[in-house]
């Protein structure tokens, strides 16, 4: 105890001292401006940043660690093994996956074309008045918890998408040739279906935003000229708006899937929670989050969680995929704005 | 030749309509929602809910000790990630700039905004809860602060990028050492955009009921201890809905009418300072 306390001003004195002479001209007669300060600061935002970067690590580290019983036992066949067996401990993660990319395409489906829609409206038709609140209004539907939306889900819109909007999709279009499959079964409002178009509700804002911001960083210039020879508004939006904004619409829909692909709560109260692949859209079925939300808890067995954990690191990468080219595409837009076209 | 311009605005009026539809889209489910919530959770909505205990099924009761314990676990996340987040936006704006280790932060937590709540679960679980053998408040806290640090370091960043730099160089010529001019000067000119982050982090975890259900889980009582289950809104709400018992699905739509209103009101706060503080 004794040696650290002597040691101790002496080890900081002559690092000071370095720090002082790597740097020719700090103001330091002055009161306060003792360079150890600046030093010891920079370091801690320095370490907090890095904690950012040390989190991501931390959890495919952790993750990937967890799920090497599974690997083990089960090998990359996990990845299109269509069985979920407790019972007989015999996993793979076939259903989760397929539930969770169909859900997501649902929701890029209606949502793409909704949020373009949206977007087009704030930036091209919206009196200016209405458009901070409007736009506002939009972001709250991503502000809405999403558990809410799955309670809203089951209570509410199952049973009247099951009362009314399903039996019309059958009748209109279950009888198509290769469509027809896909709108068979009982409608009973909770499935598949159901679970993408409110995944696609809650995508919506997100798609949304995006779009309009990078709408609004078109020079007003060319859409001037293209008004000025006469385009309508649509042709302006379609012609100039959009092929000048194209990558940051890209990424924003890629924001949409990284959004949909991990969505929880709301896919856990409508989807049915069934590991089946059925070609019927009405049926239940099974996501990789809602997989983990329903199960981890009660999965006592090693293998068993060990698969859930498997399903969850999947779920990591695949959203860090999809997010991480959202990113770089946005990144881009981003970039060329400065130039003049 | 008249014929294509009537084709074109044809087209233009079409989807001008369909655009205004989908706005109209947009808000109806918005309205919907808040309306259901509304009709369903006024009903049950009395002051028994913030006095009395979660009930077994079967019998009245309340929600307090899930709100109480929804409140610690938030305030304690916010207390955790704040600081880690403000510093890290600090590095970001005004010493990485544009370095290679700041390029691949910002990267990395614009990724982690966006990343599923339910992996950071995962993760505090696998580390935190499996280590300790038993789900806490703690575990709860640390997932929500986990999922609330790069909201802050976003909006951090982004408002310190916003101070001109002749701010900075007047205080620097003034002698002031850089960490002053920062904590001092840089920092508290965007004071206002700063909280606006942390309260929408807030207003993000608050509602956040995955990375709960494997760290924080529940309890049906009345709990000071950190160290233990806590009950929780979100997580009680999630139970009590999926339950067939109708006494507790009353109360799970009062839970979600509390907890939506909550974060609406602090989403909406939070966008009136900014305006204000932009403004100024």
């Amino acid at each position: 105890m004794s040696t650290t306390s002597a040691t101790l001003p002496s080890a900081m004195t002559t690092r000071q001292d370095r720090l002082v002479e790597r740097r020719p001209t700090p103001p330091a007669s002055h009161q306060g401006a003792a360079p150890w300060q600046d030093w010891l600061f920079e370091r801690t935002t320095l370490f907090f940043a890095l904690f950012v970067l040390l989190t991501l690590v931390g959890i495919l580290v952790s993750l990937a660690i967890s799920a090497i019983p599974a690997f083990q036992k089960f090998g990359l066949g996990f990845f299109w093994t269509n069985v979920w067996n407790p019972v007989t401990k015999n996993f793979g993660a076939l259903a989760p996956i397929y539930g969770t990319l169909v859900t997501s395409a649902i929701a890029l489906l209606v949502g793409v074309p909704v949020s373009f829609g949206i977007a087009l409206f704030l930036t091209e038709m919206c009196p200016p008045l209405l458009k901070r609140p409007l736009g506002t209004a939009i972001e709250l539907l991503a502000a809405v918890p999403s558990i809410i939306y799955g309670m809203w889900g089951l209570f509410v819109f199952a049973p009247l998408f099951a009362e009314y909007v399903q039996p019309l999709l059958k009748t209109a279009l279950g009888d198509l040739w290769i469509l027809g499959p896909l709108f068979q079964g009982a409608p009973n409002g909770i499935g598949i279906l159901s679970a993408g178009i409110i995944l696609s509700v809650m995508v919506i804002p997100f798609i949304a935003s995006v779009m309009r911001d990078v709408f609004e960083i078109v020079p007003p210039v060319l859409k001037e000229s293209a008004y000025g020879i006469g385009a309508t508004t649509w042709e302006v939006v379609w012609n100039v708006v959009l092929p000048y904004t194209k990558v940051g619409v890209i990424g924003g829909i890629m924001l949409g899937l990284g959004r949909a692909l991990g969505e929880t709560m709301a896919v856990t109260f409508v989807i049915g929670n069934a590991y089946r692949i059925s070609p019927s859209l009405f049926a239940a079925g099974n996501s990789i989050a809602s997989a983990l939300a329903n199960e981890f808890n009660e999965a006592a067995d090693p293998v068993h969680s060990a698969a859930l954990i498997t399903l969850g690191l999947i779920l990591f990468l695949l959203t860090f995929i999809v997010l991480a080219c959202s990113r770089l595409l946005l990144a881009q837009l981003a970039k060329g704005e400065g130039k003049s076209t | 030749m008249t014929n294509i311009y009537r084709k074109r605005l044809f087209v233009n009026r079409f989807n001008l309509v369909m655009s205004l539809s989908a706005m109209a889209f947009g808000m109806t489910f918005l309205l919907w929602i808040l309306y259901v919530l509304f009709l369903r959770g006024f009903e049950t909505l009395s002051p028994a809910l913030f006095t009395q205990m979660t009930p077994p099924p079967g019998s009245a009761g309340g929600l307090a000790n899930a709100i109480y314990g929804s409140i610690v676990i938030v305030t304690v996340a916010t207390f955790v990630s704040t600081p880690i987040g403000i510093l890290a936006g600090i590095y970001l704006a005004e010493y990485g700039k544009d370095g290679l280790i700041a390029r691949v932060t910002r990267f990395i937590n614009d990724i982690l905004l966006s990343a599923p709540s339910i992996v950071i679960g995962l993760f505090v679980y696998t580390v935190y809860v499996a280590k300790v053998q038993h789900f806490s408040g703690w575990a709860g806290s640390i997932a929500l602060a986990l999922i609330a640090v790069p909201v802050v370091v976003r909006t951090t960043e982004n408002m310190l990028r916003l101070v001109s730099s002749s701010l900075r160089e007047a205080a620097v010529a003034l002698g002031a050492p850089m960490w002053k001019v920062i904590l001092k000067v840089t920092l508290r000119a965007v004071r206002g955009g700063v909280i606006t982050g942390v309260l929408l982090a807030v207003a993000r975890v608050s509602g956040e009921t995955a990375p709960l259900l494997f760290t924080a889980l529940n309890n049906q009582f009345w709990s000071f201890n950190m160290d233990a289950p806590m009950a929780n809104l979100p997580v009680v709400i999630f139970q009590f809905a999926m339950s067939p018992y109708e006494e507790w699905q009353n109360l799970a739509w009062a839970g979600a009418l509390l907890i939506t209103l909550t974060v609406l009101v602090i989403n909406i706060l939070a966008r009136t300072v900014f305006r204000q503080s932009a403004a100024r």
